[in-house]
């Protein structure tokens, strides 16, 4: 399930910072709970998260165990042209989620 | 003559005050509406600033979960194509629930009336208790009522379920022996370990709960309730959680629904 919930502003100034904020559902399951029977739940969680502006990428996270479930990410970006923010991220289990937001650089 | 009539007209004043006395016990509420607080009010700052902020709320991936599936007609007729628009079709719908149900024959919480809709009229199979699809449609149709005052009806055949609910808030269960009243109702706004009791409201539900690091529905919150006092877990769906929701939906009433809520 690769649902997310994405804000970038409506209108960025060029050359400024703008802020991005994105929350991603996933169960960020650590590795280290047991189940009723004691078996240890494997480990899934998102590996790698990108964001590409217009096709480069901007901002990385490696994540581990440590971040909590449904992680929510807040980060900043400076506008250059007006395009796409284009998020890609990838998990244990190598299933990927991608979403997208419009960029208004005025 | 005078003896006759200062006799009826005693009966008469005898008769009003029993029916006045006995609809005044049935209305009677142990916390008055005025002193009504809901759970929201008895979070930390960073439980109220995740709640109030639409993107950092997580409650929100499931209603946006929800939203698809509103629309969704892979499996058969959608719900858009019976309700249309849920902003239109379900405003205030779930501020009524726990609500009696004809065709079911029962009272019937919200959850409970979504998958009666489903294999009643779309024919499909049932969603289970706290999956995720059935979360994420309660969670939508709850989000259509945001800040709405709690409503439910405790009239005529909910009655029944009222009383029931009630009898079972005041009772004590499980091996720590105590009810839902001593803590919720007489101890509310006193520490527990390290948090503040609340009153037990549940117009915040479905909620996000950190515990949880998921959505889950007041049934689910109840549930763990009873575990937290060593009582033994009514199964998801048993109609004694259904009598308590009506009764917490009444003892709440007038409460704004928060959707999706956010707890510790």
């Amino acid at each position: 399930m690769a649902d997310s919930r994405v804000n970038v502003p409506a209108e960025c100034r060029r050359g400024e910072p703008f802020e991005v904020r994105i929350s991603i559902r996933h169960a960020m399951e650590t590795g280290y709970r047991t189940d009723a029977v004691g078996s240890t739940i494997p480990r899934d969680v998102i590996q790698r998260f990108t964001c590409r502006y217009n096709g480069e990428p901007v901002f990385t996270v490696r994540m581990t165990q440590g971040i909590a479930a449904n992680p929510y990410l807040r980060f900043f970006v400076t506008a250059r042209e007006s395009g796409t923010l284009d998020f890609e991220w990838i998990d244990d289990g190598g299933i990927r989620g991608t979403a997208q937001a419009p960029v208004k650089v005025v | 003559m005078c003896d006759v009539a200062q006799g009826s007209a005693l009966k008469t004043a005898l008769l009003v005050l029993v029916l006045v006395s006995s609809s005044a016990r049935a209305q009677q509420r142990v916390l008055p509406l005025d002193t009504l607080r809901p759970g929201i009010e008895f979070a930390g700052a960073d439980v109220r600033a995740m709640q109030s902020d639409d993107l950092a709320n997580p409650g929100f991936l499931w209603v946006d979960r929800g939203e698809k599936l509103w629309r969704d007609n892979t499996t058969g007729q959608s719900c858009a194509s019976c309700h249309g628009d849920a902003p239109k079709s379900m405003r205030g719908v779930a501020a009524r629930y726990p609500a009696y149900d004809t065709a079911a024959g029962a009272v019937l919480d919200l959850e409970a009336r979504i998958n009666d809709c489903r294999v009643r009229r779309q024919k499909l199979a049932p969603w289970q208790r706290e999956s995720d699809d059935l979360l994420g449609l309660t969670a939508y149709v709850t989000y259509q009522s945001r800040g709405m005052p709690l409503a439910a009806s405790i009239a005529g055949p909910a009655r029944a379920t009222f009383e029931r609910g009630r009898e079972f808030y005041s009772t004590r269960h499980g091996q720590m022996n105590v009810s839902c009243a001593q803590c919720h109702d007489q101890q509310w706004g006193k520490r527990l370990y390290t948090e503040t009791i609340s009153q037990g409201h549940g117009n915040a539900f479905p909620a996000y709960k950190l515990e949880w690091q998921a959505l889950g529905s007041l049934q689910r919150r109840i549930r763990a309730c009873m575990f937290g006092i060593r009582a033994e877990m009514p199964p998801p769906g048993a109609p004694e959680l259904t009598d308590v929701e009506l009764f917490l939906a009444w003892r709440g009433q007038g409460l704004p629904l928060e959707a999706p809520g956010v707890r510790r």
